[in-house]
């Protein structure tokens, strides 16, 4: 006779050892697990609620220069090191994670425009208004030694721009001309120059590093190829741009800040129209850079906010602000996605998160995995009136906001006149003529 | 006068200046160099001073003298690089020179006396814009190549960054001990060993072959590869358990039957080889022929063997034993007659006598120790097995033909003919079996059981309905166009509905733009949202504000549409405490919906909690009470426009006329039926809740084409108590990966090469050894 028996094997409930967490039996039966859809709902709303709460994007502000910062810059190597430059020519390194003055040099007389580090990252390069461009050994020197540039160039004018080269010894400077330079040199080995006399900015391509790019006095941002001798094309637009960055991850696109407060992100091989116009400052956006993921970019404007947007997004996903903001001059990405930098006229570079709400630090892979399916539940129910809400409610200084909604008001009229305008005129005598091409005046071949 | 005289005076000073200029030079020059220890250079330098005095130009000076941007760091021209040579000068010494020929001479001196000029060259604005359309055209060019890569990159699910990360897993030991250099001597000797034996000794870790196999195949080649070999193995043992199982069946005829069809396979594969590769075909009949040489050799089939004398003894007494001999004689007699050239007319007996003709290839078994496993020994194995047995069986028409001799071709033909469609047949049945059997082993009693369960409640429901229906008492206002009209009202109603729709899309697309555009815009205002609390007040806001200024219309329409229509079954009149009896109630509603899979029990137990608890109200007419009152409000009313005494005699006990009110009664149109027409247990309302609708999507977001897709896109749960930790960690996995404190460096050349490379490899296919030749020939091309 055969005798039924409980029979356990207690390798199904015993640990082996006691750090393991307890073996939890789940049953997925769908009818023990009703109502899914509220239940996500509520967790979804929860987890908006959440974000909101958690986000604290000011890390740390760094303090010392004695002038509006006017530049700021990544070290190609060290994530913990920055380069700062002032409007009384004093250059700055910086510690990250220390938050504190690693170097004061003073480099030049009057503002220094720009700085770049050198690709290897071991010394790195500083234009200014006394007309030299000055290449600097990253270590400090030894004690009781003076700070002495590696190099020096003197120039017949004024150089505003600055950017080396992504793997080569070469740079580009801009002034009253384009130029690129071997650093063995001392003379620029080119120098474009179409009919314009002064430039703002100048950046290389980082992903086909011969190209370049700069922005024109004369409202044109022009297009260079360092092997050729002469520039590509520009596109004139209404107003000037300020500053442009390429996408690191795309190698045809780049986007430019603009004095009508707006962003254009152009593909460069359509220039009649920007891909993407990004809306959302209420003064003259004055610097912008891109994620090293290509996905986003920070911009910092004269309305005292920087703001990130989505590369193809025509609004912005965040806002930041303090009430000791000034100006925000210059803003850079971190080379590791998590933080944005923004050195302003009050003389503080701050720190901020990329992203507003994330946590600092390492996670455990419980909370990796919470933090995850919270994302997910936000980007399911983002389309959620509730949701939405919450997700998007930025709190702006009065200023700001009476500017912001001044400026809506002034579009929404403008564009009423232009419909107005078409519905009252012959048919095809006015041509609709929509946002995008609103902002080009022509293309320069 | 005076005029000429200033200009003879102007070319005067013009001249001295030129005479006197080198003068000064030298003279600064010298004092430059106060020394004077070059005498030599003076004095050339004074000697070119008066040979210029004479008329001729003097030599341009190429001293540099000063620092500047103009001149070139390396450019030190040469002496008289600025005189040009004129084409007269050429003509002088060509007429002087006896040896050049006449015909370059009178080339030379047409040219001169050519008065046609070359056209000007463009200017330097247009070749300029001409080089800059060709240097954007080339970078344009250039920029493109990018560009699969970078949709690649927006279409994928997950990017992890930085791109380039080094290979995961255990290093070598090489690398991982980078700096170690032998030292010993017996290290050294070690080394040297190696070394001649051309092992990677220090940097270059891997062998050149390894180096190369590495780069043959990248990660994703490997990856399909690995794919289609794990196909391919699972191909070869499903091959092998059919084969397997082919074999383990005992039934003879099924084993002749399937020689037959590989036979008929042969031989159709061996006609289309005639026709498209003759080669082969011919192969083949060098192959039958040698078979048929073997045959001649052997003594296989000429019944002389052990088997074939105890047959010969018993061909006496027994039929079979004598057919068996006779044909294997008769194989014998086939396999070494000889082949005959096949000509074109001759097709149809040549493909008879194929037929019969089988190479011994076929039919031999090979020598292969492991016969359990008769995949491995190719394509015709298994009619390979027992091959008397199968030969004797498989040609029965040739058994025929030699038992009865006389049965003419035709016969044979259609009783082949026969044959074939029985053993089709017996295919077909042994298939059929087999199915059978499995089916038996597999099927459990579940399914049917299930259904029943299933359909019971559903029965039940029914009879309800039919009940309920009947029991109505609505039925009073009784129109007889309106049932006739039903059908067609239906029709119309719907295309009525989808020009609606339509209409009202194009209206709705405005609208939806801009509130589209509104959607993106992050909600900026004064407040500052510290707390929990504030958080929900905005939710409140949001429910007070925007969202109901704006009605949607997608919730909007479908309650416009709403509207029910009368139950098709109201004539039939039943008493109403029909329905209404004890019966009826144990049917409860809530537990028909829910409890469908609950057990039989708990059902009845629950079934009693409920009457118990409901014992003293009438619950189900309450409840169809309600739902009569909900199906009236939906019924779209009947609008009386009459007026009585417009346009004839009014008054008290005067009616307006029958024409008039029909006139004026305006029906509206039928309403679509209402959803919960056919349930009877439930009152489905489809008009707007305001409390949901706060929590409702006013309209189809972006990606989405309809409603149904959004909304079957909310209904999956992605949460772990739905869902598997593996699906879960697949649902949620974030879309950009970045690793922490890692530099993530821009897009770089060389990955963009190597991503071209991957679909490049996975189009040449498996077989990796062909890719690196080819690879290699690109390299040589380059």
């Amino acid at each position: 006779m055969k005798v039924k028996v409980l029979c356990r094997n207690p390798d199904d409930y015993v640990r082996e050892t006691t750090r393991d967490i307890q073996r939890v039996p789940r049953n997925y039966d769908p009818t023990l697990h009703p109502f899914e859809v509220p239940r996500e709902y509520t967790r979804a709303l929860n987890a908006t609620k959440m974000e909101r709460l958690f986000a604290k994007p000011f890390v740390a502000s760094l303090g010392g220069h004695r002038d509006g910062v006017s530049c700021l810059a990544k070290h190609a190597k060290s994530l913990s090191t920055v380069l700062s430059g002032a409007c009384d020519g004093e250059v700055k390194v910086w510690n990250l994670s220390r938050r504190e003055c690693l170097r004061t040099i003073p480099a030049h007389e009057g503002f220094v425009r720009a700085i770049c580090s050198r690709f290897c990252g071991t010394s790195f390069f500083t234009v200014g208004d006394d007309k030299t461009v000055k290449q600097w050994r990253m270590e400090a020197p030894g004690y009781r030694v003076r700070e002495e540039p590696l190099n020096t160039i003197l120039g017949k004018a004024v150089y505003t721009g600055i950017d080396h080269h992504q793997s080569e010894g070469t740079f580009a400077t801009c002034g009253q001309t384009v130029d690129i330079w071997d650093e063995q040199r001392t003379s620029p080995i080119r120098s474009f120059s179409w009919g314009v006399d002064s430039f703002s900015c100048v950046r290389y391509n980082p992903v086909e590093t011969e190209l370049l790019a700069s922005c024109a006095s004369d409202r044109s941002i022009v297009l260079y190829d360092m092997r050729e001798s002469t520039p590509l094309k520009k596109v004139i637009m209404k107003l000037r741009s300020n500053t442009l960055c390429w996408n690191p991850m795309e190698a045809y696109n780049f986007t430019c800040s603009n004095e009508d407060y707006n962003l254009y992100t152009y593909d460069m091989r359509y220039l009649e129209t920007p891909v993407t116009v990004h809306m959302d400052h209420v003064s003259a956006v004055l610097d912008v850079d891109y994620s090293p993921t290509g996905k986003e970019f920070v911009s910092a404007s004269f309305d005292r906010t920087i703001r990130i947007f989505p590369k193809d997004k025509g609004h912005s996903r965040e806002v930041y602000h303090t009430k000791r903001m000034q100006h925000v001059i210059c803003v850079r990405w971190s080379a590791d996605n998590k933080y944005v930098l923004s050195g302003s006229d009050e003389m503080n570079i701050r720190v901020w998160k990329a992203n507003a709400s994330e946590k600092l630090g390492v996670l455990t892979s419980r909370e990796k995995a919470a933090v995850q399916y919270n994302q997910k539940l936000k980007a399911k129910f983002k389309n959620h009136p509730k949701v939405r809400r919450i997700a998007h409610h930025r709190h702006l200084p009065r200023d700001i906001f009476k500017q912001k909604r001044e400026l809506r008001d002034m579009k929404e009229a403008r564009r009423r006149k232009e419909q107005n305008v078409h519905k009252h005129s012959k048919p095809g005598s006015v041509p609709i003529v929509t946002e995008k091409e609103k902002h080009v005046v022509t293309v320069v071949e | 006068k005076r005029v000429r005289m200033a200009a003879a005076a102007m070319n005067d000073v013009e001249d001295d200046e030129e005479q006197l200029s080198p003068d000064d030079e030298n003279v600064i020059s010298a004092s430059e160099d106060e020394e004077g220890s070059d005498d030599e250079r003076k004095h050339a330098k004074l000697l070119e001073a008066i040979s210029s005095l004479g008329g001729r130009r003097r030599k341009k000076h190429v001293e540099r003298s000063e620092a500047s941007v103009q001149v070139s760091e390396f450019s030190v021209t040469a002496g008289g690089a600025e005189e040009k040579i004129n084409l007269c000068d050429l003509l002088g010494t060509m007429e002087k020179t006896p040896g050049a020929p006449s015909k370059t001479k009178k080339q030379l001196r047409n040219l001169q006396n050519c008065k046609e000029t070359l056209e000007l060259p463009l200017s330097k604005q247009q070749t300029e814009k001409i080089q800059r359309t060709v240097a954007y055209e080339k970078s344009t060019k250039e920029v493109s190549r990018w560009e699969s890569v970078i949709i690649q990159n927006q279409k994928a699910e997950q990017l992890v960054f930085p791109l380039k990360q080094e290979p995961a897993g255990p290093k070598r030991m090489e690398q991982v001990v980078a700096g170690w250099k032998a030292q010993t001597p017996l290290e050294q000797e070690i080394f040297s060993i190696l070394h001649s034996n051309k092992q990677p000794v220090l940097d270059p870790v891997l062998t050149p072959m390894e180096k190369a196999a590495i780069k043959a195949m990248s990660l994703e080649e490997a990856k399909i590869r690995r794919e289609e070999l794990q196909k391919a193995r699972a191909l070869q043992s499903y091959y092998e358990a059919k084969a397997k199982r082919g074999k383990r069946i005992k039934s003879k005829k099924y084993h002749r039957v399937q020689k037959k069809a590989k036979q008929k396979e042969f031989l159709k594969q061996f006609d289309e080889m005639m026709k498209t590769n003759p080669t082969a075909a011919l192969e083949e009949l060098k192959k039958m022929e040698l078979s048929r040489m073997e045959e001649r050799m052997s003594l296989k089939h000429q019944n002389s063997g052990k088997w074939a004398k105890s047959r010969a003894i018993m061909a006496k007494y027994d039929e079979s034993a004598r057919s068996a001999m006779q044909e294997q004689l008769q194989l014998n007699k086939e396999l070494t007659q000889k082949l005959v050239v096949p000509s074109d007319d001759e097709e149809e007996r040549r493909a008879e006598e194929e037929a019969n003709a089988l190479p011994d290839f076929v039919n031999e078994a090979e020598p292969v120790p492991d016969s359990a496993n008769p995949w491995m020994r190719g394509k015709l194995t298994s009619e390979a097995s027992g091959p008397d047995v199968s030969d004797v069986a498989a040609e029965p028409g040739v058994s025929d033909v030699a038992a009865e001799p006389s049965s003419g071709q035709e016969g044979e033909q259609h009783r082949e003919e026969e044959e074939e469609e029985e053993e089709e047949k017996l295919l077909r049945e042994f298939e059929r079996k087999r199915k059978l059997r499995r089916n038996e082993e597999d099927d459990l009693a579940p399914q049917p059981r299930e259904e029943r369960g299933r359909s019971s409640p559903v029965d039940m429901v029914e009879q309800v309905t039919r009940e309920e229906v009947v029991g109505e008492d609505v039925v009073e206002i009784s129109d007889d166009e309106e049932e006739d009209d039903e059908e067609e009202g239906a029709e119309v109603v719907s295309e009525f509905n989808s020009l609606f729709n339509r209409l009202m899309q194009s209206r709705r697309a405005e609208p939806q733009q801009i509130q589209a555009e509104e959607a993106e815009l992050l909600d900026e205002g004064l407040v500052y949202v510290r707390t929990m609390d504030d958080l929900e007040a905005l939710g409140q806001d949001e429910m007070a504000g925007p969202s109901n200024a704006v009605p949607d219309p997608h919730t909007q329409t479908p309650s416009a549409e709403a509207t029910t229509e009368p139950p098709s079954k109201k004539k039939k009149e039943i008493d109403p405490n029909e329905v209404l009896t004890r019966e009826a109630k144990t049917i409860t509603v809530p537990l028909v919906l829910t409890a469908v899979e609950e057990e039989e029990e708990s059902f009845a137990e629950q079934a009693a909690i409920i009457k118990e608890a409901f014992a003293g109200d009438d619950v189900i007419s309450d409840f169809l009470k309600d739902k009569r009152k909900q199906e009236e409000a939906g019924r779209p009313k009947v609008v009386d426009l009459t007026l009585p005494g417009w346009g004839e005699w009014g008054g008290v006990g005067l009616k307006p006329s029958r024409q008039k009110r029909r006139k004026f009664r305006l029906k509206a149109a039928a309403a679509p039926p209402r959803k919960d027409q056919k349930l009877p247990a439930v009152i489905i309302s489809e008009k707007r809740n305001a409390s949901i609708a706060a929590h409702q999507v006013s309209q189809l977001p972006f990606p989405f084409q309809n409603s149904a897709q959004f909304e079957s896109c909310m209904r999956s749960p992605v949460g772990q108590t739905w869902n598997t930790q593996n699906t879960v960690k697949k649902l949620t996995a974030p879309r950009v990966v970045t690793k922490l404190g890692a530099i993530i460096q821009p897009m770089a050349k060389e990955d963009f090469l190597k991503q071209k490379k991957g679909p490049e490899a996975a189009k040449q296919g498996a077989i990796p050894l062909r890719g690196t030749r080819k690879k290699g020939k690109k390299k040589d091309s380059r």
